[in-house]
């Protein structure tokens, strides 16, 4: 179930006009070109560029620092598992180890099926209730080895 | 009359289960054809016993938690009966954990309705902005008796950031609130952002009337959907209600507000770095001078505060500078929200005066670990903050009495480690944290951070351990004085620390040598 667009200008067009008259555009533009393909396409760049006043080698040095915005799309589910201090004093690293055998790939890659993307997050701020992970936007606390094989389980679909 | 309960709708809560308790108390409750109204209030801050479920009464709120789907039935029963259940906590505000806490900032939390602004003005919301309004050149003064200083971590007088920019000329001045809260360990500004975001509009109002700011931007990290959603919720509702846009509250000034969102980067929590991202470039940091109160956001004077500031401001306006001021100690003056998170037992939110002890806070209040094994380490104010051990348990919680011990209290949070932490490791991922999220600006941050990690590695090896953890020691003390912010400048102290009061855990490994 892609909810993503696939590319297409017209839109990104449509898109970038939305928001070019706000002070400081380009990340609610990314925001929304993100949301709207799944990524930044190459292609956007340009667009970008054009509306904004800014050269293309700008945009893409925006896209590239932040972690958040994608490339290339990601599996069709996102699965973060925090990483940050207050996780590692729960046992993340175990967990995120049981993820990366039961998928058989790292942390920052998509499994080759495309079904999952596993990434790492520094910090949801749910550390009282650590383990946490997100799922697809959803929030999951007080992560454990049968939680985690449920979120890889509901994946799956 | 219908029966009011209030399921926690903070994202910690949700987290544990929260929206299916909720959902599971509406189908059993119209299997049984009772009328309920399902309030998702923000959370108390005792977080594990979330979701905690609170019944309206006519003896007023009772709690019952941690609620599972499975409880709901039988809560429904207590709910509708004598109130007798095996997860009754009774009276929330009577719980130790909440009762001996100081809540001023977060007085609300967990009590009203998040999105209602009707439910804000009757829980003493806005008394703080009439105030205001009543005698605006008295703003300042007011924020600057109180002793308010910047919650976000680096503990500057709010009150004088504020003369700065009021005593400032232009034709268009900001309010940003950093709301990137991107320290492990801490989500007190998620909480106020999830529970009481009209707190925050009070605060961000009161600055812009005190400044002569016009325009606000809340800068929230991505991170917090949750905060995002509700904080647009309550900005709609403020607007709405005449308490933002042309005429606040009625009067000849203006002030409105708009959320940003970050995009996945520690290093935008400091406030160049955010002010950058702001303006749509790559958030890396600003060199100082010029100081964000002379040329900030889109180069004009900018306020830039910590949520935990702003949301401290409608208090000391309603209560008076002397109330706020008579909490604390030295030069720490009113209260902290302290978050207790990490391997603990009794994790949450704990707001209190500061002067509090390190060992009374994690032993007494936290409850020791949620492992049932010994504490050894706990890390204080983030990612970039020292990890203290037993021996320094009696620091109170002070801004200097901290800095004295070579710590920081930074924004508040405490981390809790057990026994089985191996330091090393702790002091290798701080070097690996800065690596990943440093901005590339300044040399000392952006390759001693990755050197860093390659020397604890080495020493973890075993290799010329004494040797290389000079390297270390000279590279750290590089870092902290070199670097242009706070992310290279303070990484030494998490890594320092370690070595200095766990210097066993760098010691050459005998297992490893064996292997060898």
């Amino acid at each position: 179930m892609d909810r993503h667009r696939a590319w297409n200008a017209e839109i990104a067009r449509d898109v970038i006009a939305l928001h070019r008259g706000r002070d400081g555009a380009m990340l609610p533009i990314l925001h929304d070109l993100q949301e709207t393909f799944g990524y930044i396409p190459d292609e956007a760049k340009q667009l970008i560029a054009d509306a904004l006043n800014v050269s293309r080698a700008e945009v893409h040095g925006v896209v590239t620092f932040y972690h958040d915005f994608r490339e290339a799309p990601a599996g069709r589910h996102v699965l973060k598992l925090c990483q940050a201090e207050a996780c590692q004093s729960r046992g993340c690293d175990t967990l995120t180890a049981r993820a990366e055998a039961a998928l058989g790939i790292k942390l920052g890659e998509t499994s080759a099926d495309g079904r999952i993307t596993l990434e790492p997050v520094y910090c949801l701020g749910l550390c009282a209730t650590a383990p946490s992970a997100m799922i697809d936007g959803r929030v999951v606390g007080r992560l454990d080895d049968k939680k985690l094989d449920a979120l890889l389980n509901e994946a799956d679909r | 009359m219908s029966l009011r309960l209030y399921v926690p709708g903070d994202s910690a809560a949700v987290a544990v289960g929260a929206d299916d308790v909720a959902q599971a108390i509406r189908t059993a409750a119209a299997k049984r054809k009772l009328d309920v109204e399902i309030v998702r209030n923000g959370s108390r801050g005792l977080l594990w016993l979330e979701p905690m479920v609170e019944v309206a009464t006519a003896q007023g709120r009772i709690a019952y938690g941690p609620i599972e789907v499975s409880d709901v039935e039988s809560l429904l029963d207590a709910a509708t009966g004598d109130g007798a259940h095996a997860l009754r906590l009774g009276a929330p505000e009577e719980i130790p954990f909440l009762k001996e806490q100081t809540r001023l900032t977060f007085a609300r939390c967990g009590i009203v309705d998040p999105r209602s602004l009707a439910d804000y003005r009757a829980h003493d919301g806005y008394k703080g902005l009439a105030r205001a309004l009543a005698e605006p050149g008295a703003i300042v003064e007011t924020v600057t008796q109180s002793g308010l200083r910047g919650r976000g971590g680096a503990g500057f007088p709010t009150g004088i950031k504020w003369k700065t920019v009021a005593d400032t000329t232009a034709t268009q001045k900001y309010i940003v609130c950093n709301a990137d809260e991107g320290d492990s360990g801490t989500f007190a500004d998620r909480m106020i952002m999830e529970g009481d975001p009209f707190v925050l509009i009070e605060g961000m109002t009161i600055a812009g009337i005190a400044v002569g700011a016009t325009k606000g931007y809340v800068y929230i990290r991505s991170e917090y959907p949750h905060a995002i959603a509700v904080m647009n919720d309550a900005i709609a509702a403020a607007r709405d209600g005449g308490m933002l846009g042309a005429r606040i509250a009625g009067s000849d000034f203006a002030f409105d507000l708009e959320v940003r969102v970050g995009a996945g980067a520690y290093v935008c929590g400091e406030e160049t770095s955010l002010l950058d991202s702001l303006e749509g470039r790559r958030g890396q940091v600003r060199a100082k001078p010029p100081l964000p109160a002379h040329k900030g956001l889109f180069g004009q004077p900018t306020v830039i505060n910590n949520v935990l500031s702003l949301a401290s401001v409608p208090v000391i306006l309603d209560k008076g500078a002397t109330f706020y001021r008579d909490f604390g100690m030295g030069r720490s003056r009113g209260t902290m929200p302290i978050q207790l998170a990490g391997n603990i037992r009794h994790g949450g939110l704990y707001e209190i005066a500061f002067g509090i002890t390190l060992g009374e806070l994690v032993d007494r209040i936290g409850g020791g670990t949620l492992s049932g094994r010994p504490v050894r380490a706990v890390q204080v104010g983030g990612p970039l903050g020292a990890y203290f051990p037993r021996a320094l348990f009696d620091t109170p919680f002070d801004y200097e009495a901290f800095a004295a011990k070579d710590g920081l209290i930074g924004h508040g949070g405490i981390v809790v480690f057990d026994d089985t932490v191996d330091m090393a490791k702790q002091a290798r991922f701080a070097m690996e944290f800065c690596a990943i999220e440093s901005c590339g600006k300044c040399t000392p941050c952006r390759i001693g951070s990755t050197r860093g990690v390659e020397t604890v590695d080495k020493v973890m090896r075993g290799q010329d351990v004494a040797a290389n953890l000079e390297v270390l020691t000279d590279l750290c003390n590089t870092m902290k004085f070199g670097s242009l912010c706070a992310l290279g400048g303070f990484t030494p102290y998490p890594v320092m620390s370690a070595l200095t009061h766990f210097p066993e855990d760098f010691a050459p490994r005998p297992q490893l040598q064996a292997a060898e």
